[in-house]
């Protein structure tokens, strides 16, 4: 994993400091609250339904046992015992005095860690694959890429005051764990020739205008991605809509000017900036290399496992991925308890998952888009005691990718802005669909709820997408079918006319039955969709 | 009724105006008629409050009732954390802000 | 509280800034005010016959002003390039690393807090115009001076 070197640490304590000056500022009553807002949304620092909530950038969602230990004595000591992982990988307090925040800031700098840039008109926490660096898929690990990239962003002086925020996604494999092509610019790391370069997309992203991202470039090298990079974002910030902040990320940008017109500026912007210097050099690409080298795997390990504990062998059928070295396991943590909250973890959890990672995976733990954990270096030999562990503190749910394990937004119990709450309705589908062998028989069926048309929740991306409105002050639901934010990346279409919470639930189980009496050998939910189209499904729901 | 609502600048508290000052329950809150706008104004210079704002509410049986969903569930706090919402001990407590 | 910030050596430029239509067009002036919205580009070709550019900022979230001061310091301008308008306390950084070099807010800042401001950090991640050397090249020296 990154360390930060001491520029790395002067440079998060600054901010820290900065922070403190500012927030005494304000309790002073120096700063106004138009003036205080953009200085703590910089911070993460948000005004929620309830409280300040504070959103912990996770850089490409790589977390030491130590970052995730602090992460959970923070919940404890200042908010109310959890944290809530995000969609774009982070975490979120949500009861934070604003007194509290610096202390707080100044505790994750204490463990290199920042929430810089985790909100704001910027550009935000880069993400990328959970299984960086453990999956024998990937043309390299890329992470290197992205910590690059989370320092070139940084306080960029340029590109602080964009449009609108800007996410950025670094892949590194067919398999899409990221959701790249539904990022403001993805980046896919491909080899050519022998080198490591990247095909650049952009313009993708979710909100009220959902796109996927169409390629700008099939092969920037490696060296000069900051400066493509810049490129693409100074026609952005030039030309970007700032007349109407719903018009204004770079996916508008890029469809009204076309495409090709869209390239052919970032080129013309790209040959006057290769020059300048602005790349740093490939020795600094090798220096952050190095903390991603493969650690030193043990040899001869047993790949047998024990499956004589059904239970256990059902979790391990459905939470383990192979991992590239012989005799490990990636493990994926459920955080979608039946009756859960999809994406929060408690103190204890995070403490618990910490110490596992300290004791089994080398250290590490990875936070997934789909708001799971992963510990990415477990030996195999070591799958049962986890599972054993996991099981106690209610971490052991074998749902992933299945119709239970749904990406859910805060929603209205939390955010200010939704319109309708997501929790409930993901708690309701859950327990409607609890049964082990019902959920196994409908395969990998990605289910993703927003509250609102912002779409945290990635409802657009989902195989099934629910979009919760405000109709006349009543909660009502959308429903959606046919997204994928995988490397078959596409946008849900709507089946018709909005339900209630109950309805919503109803829909789903009249969906899925037509799936299953419709499926050909082999498909899955979103397979069967794209063969038969809405029709059937549509009459199934509203007939 | 017209009411006044905002957040605690120092603890981020969702807290309504009862008068005399601020309080933690929705139940509290007096009618500011046409003051709801110069009150915020005031308060927040205080310092008092942050985000203030003035809402449409009635008063029923069980007390003030803000009109819009989002505004009861400020009121309660989260629907799916009953433990934290300032009716620990109802657990019918979500139904309310339906 | 300072009305006007400088950071060249000798006087500010005095001329009255006018638009780029007219600069561009018979305009012998040698002081032009750049609009949120106006490509910095049309000025390239005059380079050598300004001494002042002002950039607009109608509002602090209205972020393409930085965008035209690079361009300006990337093709080689030499002379004053000021922001003007809506300049807040907390952009004065990253304004100067974007190459601007005077400044005259709406509303007057604290030269406290400008001071503060600018010596807060001692590093910063990207190359840009201001000749401050990144990060990366500080920890490469030998690859970046020899």
């Amino acid at each position: 994993m990154y360390r930060y070197d001491s520029y790395d640490q002067s440079i998060v304590d600054a901010r820290v400091e900065e922070f403190r000056d500012q927030v005494q500022r304000r309790l002073a009553g120096a700063l106004t609250e138009d003036q205080f807002k953009p200085l703590r949304l910089m911070n993460g620092l948000y005004l929620q339904l309830h409280a300040y909530m504070l959103r912990v950038a996770i850089p490409y969602g790589t977390l030491s046992a130590r970052q995730l230990r602090k992460l959970g004595e923070i919940a404890a000591k200042y908010d109310k015992g959890y944290g809530h992982f995000t969609t774009r990988q982070n975490l979120q307090y949500n009861w934070i005095k604003l007194a509290d925040a610096p202390e707080i800031l100044a505790e994750l700098a204490s463990v290199e860690m920042h929430a810089i840039q985790t909100s704001g008109n910027c550009i935000r926490n880069i993400s990328s694959d959970q299984y960086a660096g453990v999956s024998a898929d990937e043309v390299a690990d890329p992470r290197p890429w992205a910590e690059l990239l989370r320092q070139w962003s940084s306080f960029h002086p340029e590109f602080t005051y964009l449009p609108r925020k800007f996410k950025i996604a670094v892949i590194a494999s067919d398999d899409d764990r990221a959701a790249m092509r539904l990022h403001d610019i993805g980046l896919k790391l491909v080899a050519r020739d022998g080198l490591i370069g990247a095909e650049v997309y952009a313009g993708g992203g979710m909100g009220r205008t959902p796109m996927v991202a169409p390629l700008i470039r099939d092969f920037v090298p490696e060296e000069e991605i900051v400066s493509y990079l810049e490129a693409c974002l100074r026609v952005y910030n030039r030309y970007g809509r700032r007349d109407n902040k719903y018009k204004a990320r770079i996916k508008i940008l890029v469809h009204e000017l076309g495409v090709e017109e869209y390239k052919r500026q970032v080129e013309e912007e790209f040959a006057q900036m290769r020059d300048l210097g602005l790349n740093p050099p490939t020795e600094e690409l090798d220096r952050i290399r190095a903390f991603f080298a493969a650690p030193d795997y043990e040899t001869g390990l047993p790949e047998e496992i024990d499956r004589s504990d059904p239970a256990f062998a059902l979790w391990v059928d459905r939470q383990v991925a192979a991992h590239k070295a012989p005799g490990y396991a990636i493990v994926n943590i459920s955080l979608k308890p039946l009756t859960g909250i999809p994406g929060d973890a408690s103190a204890e959890q995070m403490a618990l998952v910490a110490d596992l990672a300290e004791r089994y995976s080398l250290n590490e733990i990875r936070v997934t888009h789909a708001q799971n954990l992963v510990l990415p270096h477990v030996r195999k030999a070591d799958l049962h005691a986890i599972w054993q562990q996991l099981e106690e503190a209610g971490l052991a749910e074998a749902n992933l990718d299945l119709i239970t394990d749904i990406i859910a937004c805060p929603g209205l119990d939390y955010c200010a802005l939704a319109n309708a709450r997501s929790i409930p309705l993901a708690q309701k589908i859950a327990q409607r669909f609890a049964d082990n062998e019902r959920q196994a028989e409908l395969g990998e069926l990605k289910l993703k709820i927003s509250g609102c048309i912002n779409a945290c929740g990635h409802h657009h991306a989902g195989h099934i997408g629910i979009l919760g409105v405000d109709r006349k002050g009543v909660e009502n639901f959308q429903l959606l079918l046919g997204g994928s934010g995988a490397e078959d990346a596409s946008l849900g279409q709507i089946t018709g006319p909005g339900f209630s919470e109950d309805g919503v639930v109803d829909a789903i189980e009249k969906v899925t039955d037509i799936y299953l009496a419709q499926r050909a050998q082999g498909e899955r939910f979103l397979d069967t969709y794209r063969r038969i189209g809405m029709k059937p499904f549509k009459e199934a729901i509203y007939g | 009724m017209k009411i006044l609502t905002g957040n605690d600048l120092v603890t981020g508290d969702v807290i309504w105006w009862a008068g005399d000052g601020w309080s933690r329950q929705v139940g509290d809150s007096v009618d500011v008629g046409e003051q709801g706008d110069d009150l915020a104004r005031t308060e927040e210079a205080a310092l008092r409050v942050v985000g203030a704002y003035v809402i449409d509410a009635t008063l029923t049986d069980e007390g003030v009732r803000p009109a819009h969903i989002k505004d009861r569930i400020r009121a309660l706090g989260p629907t799916v954390r009953p433990d934290l919402n300032l009716k620990p001990n109802d657990a019918d407590a979500g139904n309310w802000v339906i | 509280m300072v009305e006007f910030l400088s950071f060249r050596d000798g006087e500010a430029a005095q001329e009255p800034a006018v638009t780029v239509e007219s600069f561009t067009g018979q305009s012998n002036s040698t002081a032009v005010r750049i609009e949120a919205g106006e490509d910095a580009r049309e000025l390239l070709p005059h380079l050598d016959r300004l001494s002042l550019v002002e950039v607009n900022f109608p509002a602090f979230g209205d972020g393409r002003g930085y965008s035209a001061a690079r361009i300006l310091r990337e093709a080689g301008y030499q002379g004053e390039l000021r922001a003007v308008g809506d300049v807040l306390v907390d952009q004065i950084v990253a304004m100067r690393r974007c190459g601007f070099d005077s400044f005259h807010p709406s509303k007057a800042l604290d030269d406290a807090a400008v001071e503060r401001a600018l010596t807060r950090y001692a590093d910063v991640y990207q190359k840009s115009v201001d000749g401050r050397a990144p990060v990366w090249a500080k920890r490469h020296p030998e690859k970046i001076h020899g």
